[in-house]
């Protein structure tokens, strides 16, 4: 690895945007790439994190468990997660997704969890008295009251999994990152190029979970719905202070 | 003492040679793990390392913690603070560890500076909203007793404010150090310091003990501060804990 050698000038910030449009081929390559390494690892954390979070928090168990998951998640060096991944599955990308998973996991889980277990009692009292099976109260009462957690939980993962996607590029994972860790071929404005739209996807990606909130929220609870979680110390605050 | 120990350009750490016995047994195999490997290099490659790291994260948390301290105090006086300093350090805190890294080197060089500017950009937004939180939470009853105490806005705040504002302090710093401490494992890229150096150089020279050892350490590091601190915590707020108890 080649550093330093290139030399920064104000306009290299311009440089950076006609990099990006001299190169739209490699843009968009790196970034469908970089999309797909994410959303392969959000698609799994979230299929397992957030059923199993709804679950604990609906069965109020293993409280201990969740809240501490999020902690020790949150504390995982993720450069760590990624050698250590690369250890275990080898060259390529599973490696690059599987850290992205573990790092994902319990910022879903634990939100997930504590929305659910914080739904007022007297709710769920009320839809027992109407007659709702358990099922029915996990769908149509805990769900919906606890989806502002949870999704703050996706939200705030998909910031942090968008933007450690781009440590893939130092393991050859693929992605943005490749054009990061390698100024030598694309110099100082590629890596600026590059960093511009790791933080464009990681705004995306959040803006479109809180599109998808919007949607899946009941009429009733929609007037606060938050866009966009930018970072992890306020997604899972709630979490810690419980 | 870091700074001169990179002037003088560490010698190239043999990585495969290893401990006494040169390149044999699990080492010559290169498996996932080698114990022996780790056993011999705790003394010149692991430890220092992992105490290099510790300073590293040390100076980036106080610094940053002085920095968003001001910065909180600031804005909890004058509110049209907050969204300058918030919008600027929520811009730091979304640009990419290691393309940061890189931006810094032409104006600072491949040195522990560049690597602490970096790392205290990344705790401003985690300490300041925390602290800024914690100052804010203070209940206005309390802040109105106070008063009618004839106490001054400097007592209010060492005597009401802050102590009640500790456990939401004390959660940011710790949000802050376990991010540091993976942050810095990405500054190695830049400059041969902490456990990234290892981490690193195991992914060049191919040799996977370094790296899958290393990063153990370091997520052993990050949960054992991440414990501590916990710990350190409970210490200080003993109030919290007698409320909870009855």
């Amino acid at each position: 690895m080649i550093l330093g050698y290139d030399s920064f000038r104000p306009s290299t910030f311009v440089d950076a945007f006609r990099f990006m449009y001299d190169n739209q081929g490699l843009m968009w390559n790196k970034t469908a790439e970089h999309l797909v390494i994410s959303g392969e690892a959000m698609g799994i954390a979230l299929l397992i994190a957030i059923p199993l979070g709804i679950w604990l928090g609906h069965l109020h168990r293993g409280s201990f468990l969740a809240i501490n998951l999020a902690n020790i998640g949150r504390a995982l060096p993720s450069l760590a997660v990624i050698a250590i991944g690369l250890g275990v599955f080898g060259i390529g990308t599973t490696n690059v997704a599987f850290a992205l998973v573990i790092l994902a996991f319990p910022l879903m889980l634990t939100n997930a969890y504590v929305g659910v277990d914080g739904v007022d009692p007297d709710a769920i009292e009320a839809a027992r008295g109407m007659g709702m099976r358990p099922h029915q109260i996990v769908l149509k009462i805990e769900l919906p009251l606890a989806l502002p957690l949870i999704f703050a939980g996706i939200k705030t993962a998909a910031v942090y999994v968008v933007a450690t996607a781009t440590l893939g590029g130092v393991v050859g994972g693929g992605g943005l990152g490749d054009i990061i860790v390698n100024q030598a071929s694309y110099f100082l404005k590629g890596v600026i190029a590059a960093s511009i739209a790791v933080a464009a996807l990681a705004f995306a990606a959040s803006f479109a979970f809180g599109l998808l909130q919007w949607a899946v929220t009941p009429r009733g609870l929609r007037r606060r719905v938050e866009m966009i979680e930018l970072d992890v110390s306020t997604g899972v605050a709630e979490a810690v202070t419980t | 003492m870091i700074v001169s120990a990179v002037a003088s350009a560490p010698p190239v750490i043999p990585n495969y040679g290893g401990p006494p016995g040169g390149r044999q047994g699990c080492i010559a195999q290169n498996g996932t793990f080698c114990w022996d490997w780790v056993k011999g290099h705790w003394g010149d490659i692991l430890q220092p390392r992992l105490l290099e790291h510790l300073e590293m994260t040390a100076i980036a948390v106080v610094i940053g913690f002085a920095i968003a301290f001001a910065a909180a105090l600031l804005a909890h006086r004058k509110r049209w603070f907050e969204t300058p300093f918030g919008v600027f350090s929520a811009f730091l805190y979304t640009i990419p560890s290691l393309a940061l890294f890189q931006l810094l080197v032409p104006f600072t060089g491949l040195t522990m500076l560049t690597i602490e500017i970096g790392l205290v950009g990344y705790t401003l937004l985690i300490l300041f909203r925390n602290i800024l939180a914690g100052l804010r939470g203070v209940p206005e009853d309390v802040l109105e007793a106070a008063r009618g105490m004839g106490l001054t806005r400097r007592q209010m705040l060492l005597r009401v404010e802050l102590p009640l504002a500790l456990p939401a302090i004390s959660a940011g710093v710790r949000i802050a150090v376990v991010t540091t401490i993976s942050l810095a494992t990405v500054a190695a890229y830049i400059t041969p310091l902490g456990l990234g150096q290892p981490i690193f150089n195991g992914l060049q020279t191919d040799f996977t003990t370094e790296f899958v050892a290393t990063g153990a350490l370091a997520v052993a590091l990050a949960i054992g501060a991440d414990t501590a601190l916990v710990a350190v915590q409970w210490a200080l707020t003993p109030w919290a804990r007698a409320r909870r108890a009855t």
